[in-house]
């Protein structure tokens, strides 16, 4: 008897999942009257604009991973290492952006660094890439935090600082070549959601005016019929190959643990 | 880094705290003070004087509207999300179902959780649109017409469900570890005093479970309430949501007041803000069980 609702309760949850899958799937291979072709596909690969915005998303996907982890690893590091006692802060601080909605931050970037501001950020081309790197880092920071804090807890932090500076290491080397590499792991997975949460993301890039792949995203929708769902099908599989990748390299990173 | 900081310096308190320099002055410069700015802002007026007019301007028909439906939503998709969620993480973790079944629907569950924006709308458009896949497939095999039914994917029910498609997964992924710290010997020892399988549910499994159940259900309501994106691309501006109204009054100040605006923003913090911080409380609470 349990097992049954337990099992309907499956279907009706796949169900859920698949239909939408399916729909997307289906409708974007509907843009030839009357057979089922890659059309819509084949005019999305060949818009120019979707080639530009997509590699901006990612070239700005890989600057937040690089920003985040260097921020990240040595903060994490430090606090556990120096200043355990405010650990709760720092983890409140990096929480912060779950609660504050991204188009409240955002909102306030547009403030504080507009072009009659203290900093003008919002001036240049350059400069307002460089603020939405940073909110991209923001969004990121309670999930790129949480990985390596995690890691880090899984490593004996000061005995490893303390065997390599009798070795005569500074701090640099410390953290490249002695921590970096314990918590690759959590630093991966922190990379790959990060790169998942940038590629796709509308509010900030849309309100600082810049050309990434989710206002392109949302400006096809309003426009074309059949393409969007091709770029969701697109877009699903890259969620899922980020997805995929954590999970790989979680497991990886289990059996060579349980070889040692 | 700090280069110069000797080991043995541990007496001198204050070098320890040049190691956090740089996350405090991002964090400063790229979340908090630009938050302040906002809620500051909602309390002055444009002289620069303190004023509570933004807040209470806040009270109109039409902006109570807005978090009326945006508050409407948030509830219904949290509600069903939980709900949905919890059957189908209970059906996995207690109700028999063979153990292959655990993995790949926990690593989707990661996938669809993230699947959100405006990629998401898309596959609701194509799924449950006009012209979408369950909206022919119904006309052309039962009859039934959706949409002349009242159904219409731009409306409350139709972002109800599109909200649901993360809200479900989110779920899961949450609530799983608590069913899974659900002991044998609570259950056990409730049918060895003559309990049925729903008196221990009522009255051991779900107080158990509450606080897990009504945090997850104050975060999904958050996860909902903040949402731009998919609601965007899904109905444009034609639903006057908070994010949306906030989004166009950024992008155009159509209130025709940008302090209003502050308010509106200030208003989403109080609303997330608390949901979050119900959600904390009471997942302190639950882990109490869960030793």
């Amino acid at each position: 008897m349990t097992k049954l609702w337990s099992w309907l309760a499956l279907a009706v949850g796949l169900i859920y999942f698949f239909l939408p899958l399916i729909g997307m799937t289906e409708f974007s291979l509907k843009m030839r009257r009357g057979e089922y072709s890659f059309d819509a596909y084949r005019a999305v690969l060949e818009d120019p604009r979707f080639q530009q915005t997509f590699s901006y998303s990612v070239f700005m996907a890989l600057l937040t991973i690089v920003f985040g982890v260097l921020l990240v690893v040595p903060t994490a590091y430090w606090v556990r290492l120096k200043l355990p006692r405010i650990r709760p802060y720092i983890e409140f601080i990096t929480l912060l952006p779950l609660v504050i909605p991204p188009i409240v931050i955002v909102f306030g970037y547009i403030r504080l660094y507009n072009t009659s501001s203290w900093l003008p950020l919002t001036g240049t081309a350059m400069g307002t890439n460089l603020l939405l790197m940073f909110g991209y880092a923001t969004l990121s920071l309670p999930y790129m935090y949480r990985a390596v804090d995690t890691g880090l807890r899984s490593i004996d932090v000061g005995t490893l600082t303390e065997a390599a500076q009798s070795l005569g290491a500074g701090w640099v080397t410390i953290l490249a070549r002695v921590i970096l590499p314990n918590v690759l792991v959590a630093v991966l997975s922190g990379a790959f959601l990060t790169f998942a949460i940038v590629i796709g993301e509308f509010v900030l890039a849309a309100l600082l005016n810049r050309p990434a792949f989710g206002p392109y995203l949302q400006l096809m929708g309003a426009n074309r019929a059949y393409e969007p769902a091709a770029l969701a099908v697109i877009a699903f599989a890259i969620t899922w190959a980020c997805m995929g990748l954590i999970q790989l390299i979680t497991r990886f990173s289990k059996h060579t643990k349980a070889a040692r | 880094m700090t280069a110069s900081t000797p080991v043995t310096a541990r007496r001198r308190l204050p070098l320890n705290w040049l190691g956090i320099v740089p996350f405090a002055a991002f964090a400063i410069l790229f979340l908090i003070w630009p938050t302040m700015n906002i809620v500051v802002g909602a309390f002055r007026n444009s002289a620069g004087e303190t004023t509570l007019d933004n807040v209470i301007g806040l009270f109109t028909p039409s902006i109570m509207a807005s978090y009326w439906i945006s508050i409407k939503i948030s509830v219904a998709s949290a509600l069903l999300g939980c709900g949905i969620g919890f059957a189908v993480a209970a059906a996995f973790t207690l109700g028999g179902l063979p153990q292959w079944v655990r993995g790949p629907l926990l690593t989707f569950s990661g996938v669809a959780s993230n699947f959100a924006g405006v990629p998401l709308a898309f596959a609701f458009i194509a799924t449950l649109g006009r012209l979408g896949l369950v909206t022919v497939l119904l006309k052309s095999w039962f009859g039934i017409n959706i949409y002349t039914m009242g159904f219409n994917l731009l409306s409350f029910w139709g972002l109800t469900a599109t909200y649901l498609f993360f809200q479900i997964p989110l779920m899961i992924l949450i609530i799983t570890p608590a069913l899974d710290g659900l002991k044998k010997e609570w259950k056990e020892a409730a049918q060895i005093l003559g309990a049925s399988g729903f008196q221990y549910w009522r009255m051991v499994a779900l107080p158990i479970l509450f606080p897990a159940l009504l945090g997850t259900f104050a975060l999904l309501f958050a996860n909902a309430f903040g949402a731009v994106a998919t609601a965007y691309a899904l109905t444009g501006s034609s639903m006057s949501i908070v994010p949306i109204l906030l989004f166009a009054q950024i992008r155009g100040d159509v209130l025709q007041d940008p302090h209003l605006g502050y308010a509106l923003a200030f208003g989403m913090i109080v609303v997330t803000g608390f949901a979050n911080v119900v959600y904390v409380w009471l997942r302190a609470r639950s882990e109490r069980w869960m030793q």
